[in-house]
């Protein structure tokens, strides 16, 4: 479980020190997907950063299954909205690179291999980020969270780069995959559809300084054909009421 | 197997080199005094006096300019890194950059030479005072020039600071070190004729000084050919190490 209680982020401005997030408590359960909606500037970003131990300078306390957050020790899986991958290394290097990190070494193994083929990027091994298109740059992040099995898995708007048609496509390879290797996943949206379509639990934010607003259950996390059926259109209706409220 | 030097740039050199030749022909012939030969003859030359004349004096200069540039490469970019990377290390060791850089490295070969005597020593010196800092530089700017987000996903990884040096920060500012290799090269090179018109009887700089004492002009000539050459072959070899290593551009 994650535990956040009393969570400050504060930035230093220009002029006066802005609050990013102000006392953000919330629970995340072991092996399950949350999804975060909530409009812009409201500290979704800074959260992530928190969660991957890559801001240190924040008031109250974070915790993986009892434990202060330390990258090093943790096997934390992070994808962004701009991939993140390292140009001067091909798609297998690229995959590989959490595995290298934390084990000394990258050489793939069997589950790897899995998660190459799964994400129908294993003929593409050879080839370098920019000779790859953008839904399969975003492949090759989240084969290289996946492979390094993660133990929190931290997504910031990774598909919102994509074209419509592409990031249903992503949508559903990753939530094919996440229901085969069930990882805690934070997953950060501005995109109600987004929220709805990929969290089991959709926690609302509400504008700068950014506070839990409600932590929903999803009725319409998997369900087939979802974007067509009504449980949708409800849902989606009351997510915008709050979010807009907000 | 990856395209080293591609057909075009053959090509190009080739037509490069033909200009040049045209246009030295024709200075030959308007100006028609002993100091400028025609490149026939100097050509000539050169095919007669090279390797018993010249070799040597090849010899001495490619290895004290390889040399000048390993041991500059070898302190400028892990200073250059340390700068980029440790904000710290920037604030105390700049000013002291920016104060020495600009102060002409020439004006202090009187107390190299005299500290370090008139052999080798001094003419390595002199090199790198002067290519050092344009690799101290660069190095550094390609490190500040790496964008955040792509440390970040190391960060979240757990890389050590070892591994943010071999994973990023070398792979990602190897261009623009052999870019500013190839600017040093220049400078190196012109610095090298001068060092070695004192104090030695062997390098290029010397046998084309030594060739104009004795008004050999044929000589003369053909030392500045095979020094441009030399220049020439340093460039190609930075060219092609940076095809090869950096491929993924």
């Amino acid at each position: 479980m994650i535990a956040i209680k009393d969570l400050s982020v504060k930035y230093r401005g220009k002029e006066e020190e802005i609050l990013a997030l102000d006392k953000f408590s919330i629970n995340i359960c072991k092996g399950d997907i949350y999804t975060f909606i909530g409009p812009s500037g409201c500290g979704k970003s800074t959260l992530l950063h928190v969660l991957s131990g890559i801001m240190k300078d924040y008031s109250g306390s974070v915790s993986i299954d009892g434990q202060a957050i330390n990258p090093k020790t943790q096997r934390i899986g992070l994808i962004l909205q701009n991939y993140g991958l390292l140009p001067w290394k091909n798609v297998y290097q690229n995959t590989m690179l959490g595995v290298k990190i934390k084990n000394g070494n990258e050489l793939s193994d069997d589950y790897s291999k899995y998660i190459l083929k799964n994400l129908a990027i294993d003929n593409l091994l050879d080839r370098y980020p920019k000779e790859l298109s953008g839904g399969q740059q975003q492949r090759v992040a989240i084969a290289r969270a996946f492979a390094m099995k993660p133990d929190l898995l931290l997504m910031d708007e990774p598909f919102s780069a994509l074209d419509a048609i592409t990031r249903e496509e992503m949508q559903e390879l990753f939530l094919n995959i996440w229901k085969h290797n069930s990882v805690t996943t934070v997953f950060i949206t501005h995109s109600v559809d987004e929220a709805l379509y990929l969290g089991r639990k959709i926690v609302v934010l509400s504008a700068s300084p950014g506070r839990v607003l409600e932590v929903l259950d999803n009725p319409c996390f998997n369900l087939d054909n979802l974007r067509f059926r009504d449980e949708y259109y409800s849902m989606s209706m009351k997510l915008r009421k709050i979010v807009s409220k907000g | 197997m990856i395209k080293l030097l591609s057909k075009e740039k053959w090509q190009g050199t080739l037509y490069s080199f033909v200009i040049v030749i045209i246009f030295w022909q024709a200075a030959a012939m308007i100006v028609n005094l002993p100091i400028v030969p025609s490149p026939g003859f100097v050509f000539l030359n050169i095919m007669e006096i090279f390797s018993s004349k010249i070799q040597i004096h090849v010899l001495y200069s490619l290895l004290r300019i390889m040399e000048g540039i390993a041991i500059s490469i070898l302190i400028g970019v892990p200073l250059g890194f340390l700068m980029g990377y440790f904000n710290k290390v920037d604030r105390l060791l700049s000013p002291l950059i920016y104060f020495t850089y600009p102060v002409p490295k020439i004006a202090l070969l009187p107390v190299v030479m005299l500290l370090f005597g008139l052999g080798e020593a001094s003419k390595l010196i002199m090199i790198i005072l002067i290519i050092v800092f344009q690799i101290i530089i660069t190095s550094r700017d390609a490190v500040k020039a790496i964008p955040d987000e792509t440390f970040r996903s190391l960060k979240s990884l757990g890389a050590t600071k070892v591994q943010m040096f071999t994973e990023i920060i070398f792979p990602a500012s190897l261009s623009e070190v052999l870019t500013a290799t190839r600017l040093a090269l220049g400078t190196a090179v012109s610095i090298l004729f001068f060092t070695e018109t004192f104090g030695t009887e062997y390098g290029m700089g010397y046998f084309i000084m030594d060739s104009w004492m004795r008004v050999n002009y044929l000589d003369m000539y053909a030392g500045i050919v095979v020094l441009s050459f030399m220049g020439f072959c340093i460039f190609t070899l930075i060219d092609i190490a940076e095809n090869y290593f950096c491929s993924w551009r």
